[in-house]
């Protein structure tokens, strides 16, 4: 949650340039409104009433294990999927019966999608022409939604030609260039490499802010997630677990799942009493659903500190991590706890070295332990 | 990709004069029986299939010729326009049927056609009350014989793209159905249809059993009168079938290499 300057302007639209047309005729997005969404697969039922309320230009990530429901929610948007039950509404309109070429959506979808057999800018110009729009300002504004993407300079390739990014940021610009009312990523970036996919992840987003489109991602990598997103939905068994910020995510996670999906935690063992609990001889306040008795309390890698004979609990170093200016130290509790700690590079733990760690006194997430 | 297997020009060529050495024997030696006379060489026997004064002998054969020719197109229309189609329905939308569908598809290649014929003979009784007796009523009988061919060769172009997204693509860009189908699928399940048109052409062309005992007048059973009156006459117009073919195969391979040359120049 370091290299998250792109979300810390989240909500701030940004000046629009008049240097190109798709930038110039930005609107101010949809409003998307999902009521009741259930969706079942003969006997299986995939979603269970999801609500979702997403604002004009927003920008809500559904984050979740494989198999929650993410992407049949976003097909269900798209209308490339039929709801059994409820209603997706577009600026105030329900389009739940409306086929998926008359939606005015833009998609990228998670497997390669550009038309093999089109040039690049064929494939740009393929929704625009669908539109009726004349082959010449066709190709200019195809040509425009390539600069925006930075890949005007390969306008006349195969996408065969093209590396997975490549092909990645040209099904974008696909997607954008009919200025739709919602752009809907289906984990667009999963097929990528690491280094691809957190340039054009904070691309995806520069884009977004700029163009005020109303965009629906759906990730299963929750710092993908934290790092684009107004608000995440975090999802799991077909149901919407807690909706809110990022921050809101991290820091005040409403169970356990979320705070064990979002962001790194331990689990250690701790005694609730109501909206308080005692780990390691320290008590603590709770957030979010409290636990009685025997529990797990979840503590994230920045809470736990090294400490001096006398306090905390001791334990013995497995394994440390040079990440940069951080450093994130595994540890083994007496009691056969491992406990991920994070601390200053400088300070360097030897793997076998002895060490006392205790928790900050700060707000933690339980469950009842198993 | 030139890799490890790839074999010398040498042994390449090698390959290709002793193949090409082993097919062209029967052609080259059919081509000397119809030049072969005992007083050396003439041309005489073809051109006598162009002359006016014997046309009437000759008419059965381009009368089969002309109805065969018509009955190509009318196959290979029911391929492309009917059965790619159905094809690219069940992969999209029912795939649990794919097996059945393949099952079906390929049975008429178990079935010998004397058999066919059997259970052809009756339905041919109403064929000919409802569309008349015109020669290309037998393409619905050929649309059938030519299904396991023109499904391997569509099923393999379609296994070799991502039908699913591209046609979900198309859709969440605006396009309809027909121009998901036009403008997307059937562009690149180009060399597939070319396959399944040209493997149709070559099973209209060499039908016989069928077209014969439904009383048809087709190439093939045109030869068959003609070889009793005028052997050479067959083997001439065996050949020029022959010769069309391979015009047929090189079209379409050069059509086959333009498509390729898009998407690896």
């Amino acid at each position: 949650m370091t290299d998250t300057t792109t979300a810390t302007d989240a909500g701030r639209p940004l000046p629009r340039t008049a240097d190109n047309a798709l930038l110039a005729g930005a609107g101010e997005g949809t409003r998307v409104e999902l009521r009741g969404i259930v969706k079942d697969y003969g006997a299986t039922r995939v979603l269970h009433g999801v609500d979702l309320d997403i604002a004009p230009g927003e920008f809500v990530s559904l984050l979740g294990p494989s198999g929650c429901g993410k992407t049949t929610a976003l097909r269900v948007i798209s209308g490339l999927e039929r709801a059994t039950a409820g209603s997706v509404a577009f600026a105030g309109t329900d389009v739940s019966r409306v086929a998926t070429n008359k939606r005015d959506i833009g998609m990228v979808f998670q497997a390669y999608s550009l038309f093999p057999h089109l040039r690049v800018i064929e494939n740009v110009a393929f929704g625009l022409r669908r539109r009726r729009v004349d082959a010449a300002s066709a190709r200019r504004r195809s040509g425009e939604a390539l600069d925006l993407v930075g890949l005007g300079h390969l306008a006349d390739r195969y996408p065969h030609q093209l590396s997975g990014g490549q092909q990645q940021r040209v099904a974008l610009a696909r997607a954008l260039v009919t200025e739709p009312r919602v752009l809907l990523l289906d984990e667009p970036l999963s097929a990528l490499d690491a280094k691809v996919r957190v340039q054009l992840r904070d691309e995806i987003r520069r884009i977004q802010l700029r163009l005020g489109t109303t965009t629906v991602f759906v990730t299963h990598d929750q710092e993908e997630a934290l790092a684009v997103s107004d608000r995440i939905a975090v999802m799991d068994a077909g149901r919407i677990e807690q909706i809110g910020t990022p921050e809101d995510l991290y820091l005040r996670p409403a169970s356990a799942r979320v705070a064990a999906f979002v962001g790194l935690s331990s689990a250690v063992a701790g005694v609730g009493a109501g909206n308080a609990v005692t780990v390691w001889g320290s008590v603590l306040p709770v957030q979010g659903e409290a636990a009685t008795g025997d529990v797990e309390v979840l503590v994230r890698p920045e809470n736990v500190r090294l400490v001096g004979e006398g306090q905390g609990v001791a334990a013995v170093v497995e394994e440390s991590t040079f990440l940069g200016s951080i450093r994130r130290t595994l540890v083994r509790t007496d009691d056969g706890t491992l406990v991920r700690l994070q601390h200053p590079a400088g300070e360097r733990l030897e793997f076998g070295q002895r060490v006392r760690i205790a928790l900050a006194p700060v707000p933690v997430t339980v469950r009842a332990a198993d | 990709m030139s890799g490890l297997l790839a074999p010398s020009r040498a042994t390449r060529w090698i390959i290709g004069i002793v193949v090409g050495g082993v097919f062209a024997v029967p052609f080259v030696a059919t081509v000397l029986y119809t030049i072969s006379s005992p007083d050396g060489w003439t041309l005489s026997r073809w051109a006598a299939l162009f002359d006016p004064e014997l046309a009437a002998k000759y008419r059965p054969v381009w009368t089969g010729l002309v109805n065969s020719l018509t009955l190509a197109l009318v196959t290979v229309a029911i391929v492309l326009f009917l059965f790619a189609p159905t094809m690219v329905l069940v992969s999209l939308r029912f795939p649990r049927l794919r097996r059945a569908f393949e099952f079906l598809a390929l049975l008429p290649i178990t079935i010998p056609a004397i058999v066919l014929v059997v259970g052809l003979a009756p339905i041919y009784l109403q064929i000919g009350r409802t569309f008349g007796t015109g020669a290309w009523t037998l393409a619905f009988a050929y649309g059938v014989l030519v299904l396991p061919f023109a499904y391997r060769s569509i099923q393999a172009s379609i296994d070799a793209i991502d039908l699913r997204t591209l046609s979900e693509a198309a859709r969440t860009l605006g396009a309809g159905w027909p121009s998901v189908l036009l403008r997307v699928i059937a562009p690149n399940l180009r060399q597939g249809l070319l396959a399944a048109s040209l493997i149709s052409v070559a099973v209209v062309l060499g039908e016989f059993t069928i077209a014969s005992l439904l009383n048809r007048q087709v190439l093939q059973t045109g030869l068959v009168v003609i070889n009793k009156q005028d052997a050479w006459a067959s083997a001439i117009f065996t050949l020029l079938a022959l010769a069309f073919a391979f015009l047929l195969l090189l079209i379409i391979g050069r059509a086959g290499r333009v498509g390729a040359g898009r998407k690896n120049p």
